[in-house]
């Protein structure tokens, strides 16, 4: 699948950073001690005027349900439905959780609940994107 | 003039009985016709146009002029799809005044609507309150009987549209994404509701049971209210039932939700007059009074909102309302929550326990008998479902309810106190009504 190649600002740079080098790193707010993403610019959890910390997970998950999306305003992805959009759940804290096409995977066919792991996929030459394949 | 009326929003628990609960009233209501899309040439039937109708007809409703009027109240922020120019690029061509902007045509500005009431004749000329910053109409109502409530003006009239355009928009197009869509288009998610709807719903039937197809005693009763509703867009435009069959074969947009489960676009106007239960005493209608009014407004912790998050958001939500009105679920006459997807209704039917549905229970409350005639009429109104994506057919439904005048919907069970809202579990505002100023 295409996918839009995201454009990295000022405030969630790191993040991109750390996914062209395959890695995952989240925000961390040191206040509450709580993981975060999407990146954004205050913690969601707590009222901290801190800013906040990055920090590495080690990218493993599971299924917590899975979508199959037969229209999309995605332009770039019209030629691919219908497809999966999984909604995965991170180990390390399961409330952070992330969008997946689980490449490898076949529509209708996402194990709920199933063990996936982060992989990265390369967009253009030096930038990637994370998503997330199911442990065989 | 002022902008801004105390104790807004009521967000916080424990607040108690609202302030001026009993002393508020709704008065009157009006609505306009209503159309899948303008169709660029009748200039009495653009969405400015609708909307002026709407005012006018409520005014009337309540047995007023629009010299009664001293507070007016609208959402200038588009409601419904206009006409983006992000997504269109250059602008159309525009007609004579006032059609010679987008104001009027697929949006409405406050200084666009009362300069026409002026030009139709019926000039707000005593406006002491303008409030235009509204987003929709679930926060509207509350903020309007506040505002009456706190003073800031003796009658109100408050007016909300939703429009439809033609073609498809907001769409992500080229290959790069950016700002938010940056965390879901890449995924082939795009800031639509229903992807975040149909996640939740997913995990509401693992957690209890069931399936998409349960939901299909209730969408096709929405739709049985909406041709029941003489001005809804089925009523008037497409006047059949769907069956099972259709349902259970409808086309999926993001599977479990399909186009049967999506409320569809129109262009619409509402309005509806508020005032002191003071001087409703001795006006035209029979006074529906306000008794509560609640909001809700909850950031999404992660890319997705979670089944917990709604239960525990919806929760509070009817805690709150109930507390303000105090009142319990059993004295919930006429409920009207929102569904502008079918996927999550149910979330508001368990939080507030109508009829004693409890967390888990919907899919055998749609089984047993939901019609207006039986003894669990849910959703009275037939809603977006059943009347389009108006927003507010929960509103003039109610409000017939509590008056006597809801015709083929009038429900045979008591109908003293009702309440309704929109939009999502995340962000909301219900209002709760009674005949009575107490319960």
């Amino acid at each position: 699948m295409p996918k839009t190649i995201p454009v990295a600002d000022e405030l969630d740079k790191p993040f991109w950073d750390g996914v062209n080098e395959k890695k995952l790193v989240l925000q961390y707010c040191t206040a509450c001690e709580r993981l975060q993403y999407p990146i954004k610019a205050n913690c969601v959890h707590c009222d901290t005027k801190d800013p906040l910390d990055w920090k590495e997970v080690e990218g493993k998950g599971h299924i917590l349900e899975t979508l199959v999306v037969h229209d999309t305003r995605v332009v770039r992805l019209k030629g691919d439905v219908p497809f999966n959009v999984s909604i995965i759940s991170l180990d390390e804290d399961p409330s952070i959780n992330f969008l997946a096409n689980l490449p490898g995977t076949p529509v209708t066919e996402a194990p709920q609940g199933a063990a996936v792991e982060v992989v990265f996929e390369e967009l253009e030459p030096g930038r990637f994107i994370h998503d997330w394949k199911v442990v065989e | 003039m002022t902008s801004s009326a105390g104790g807004f929003p009521r967000y916080a628990e424990g607040m108690g009985l609202w302030e001026h609960r009993g002393k508020v009233a709704v008065v009157g209501y009006g609505y306009s016709d209503i159309d899948r899309r303008w169709d660029g040439v009748s200039m009495d039937r653009t969405l400015g146009a609708f909307q002026l109708a709407a005012m006018q007809n409520a005014i009337a409703d309540a047995g007023l002029t629009a010299a009664d009027i001293d507070g007016f109240m609208c959402s200038e922020a588009m409601a419904g799809d206009s006409w983006a120019q992000e997504d269109r690029g250059d602008p159309r061509p525009y007609f004579d005044p006032p059609y010679d902007s987008e104001d009027g045509l697929s949006l409405t500005s406050a200084d666009w609507l009362i300069a026409g009431m002026e030009r139709e004749g019926t000039p707000l000329s005593n406006l002491q309150y303008i409030d235009r910053n509204q987003l929709a109409i679930g926060q509207e109502t509350g903020k309007a009987a506040q505002a009456v409530g706190d003073g800031q003006a003796n009658v109100l009239l408050m007016t909300y549209n939703m429009g439809n355009v033609p073609g498809r928009y907001k769409l992500e197009e080229g290959i790069y994404s950016e700002g938010g869509r940056k965390w879901s288009a890449p995924w082939g998610w795009m800031t639509s509701a229903m992807m975040q709807h149909a996640f939740v719903f997913m995990q509401y039937c693992t957690k209890y049971g069931g399936s998409h197809d349960d939901l299909a005693p209730f969408v096709l009763n929405q739709r049985r209210n909406g041709l029941l509703t003489p001005w809804g867009y089925y009523a008037q435009h497409e006047p059949y039932q769907i069956t099972l069959e259709d349902y259970l074969t409808q086309r999926y947009i993001c599977w479990p939700n399909g186009l049967l489960d999506s409320d569809r676009p129109v262009n619409h106007a509402f309005a509806m007059i508020f005032t002191t239960a003071e001087r409703a005493r001795d006006m035209k209608q029979k006074p529906i009074y306000v008794l509560s009014h609640v909001q809700a407004s909850h950031p999404t912790r992660s890319t997705m909102a979670t089944l917990e998050d709604h239960e525990e958001w919806t929760d509070s939500l009817a805690r709150r309302l109930y507390e303000g009105a105090g009142a319990k679920p059993e004295d919930l006459d006429i409920f009207n929550p929102y569904d502008g997807f079918a996927l999550f209704t149910q979330s508001y039917l368990e939080a507030f326990q109508w009829h004693g549905v409890k967390r888990g229970e919907s899919f055998d409350f749609y089984a047993g008998d939901i019609r207006v005639e039986g003894p669990h009429p849910f959703n009275s109104s037939g809603g977006n479902l059943g009347c389009g994506r108006t927003r507010t057919a929960m509103y003039t439904d109610s409000i017939e309810q509590l008056r006597g005048t809801a015709g083929a919907r009038q429900v045979n069970v008591r109908a003293e106190t009702a309440a309704m809202g929109q939009v999502t579990p995340g962000g909301n505002g219900h209002i709760f009504l009674s005949v009575h100023p107490e319960i």
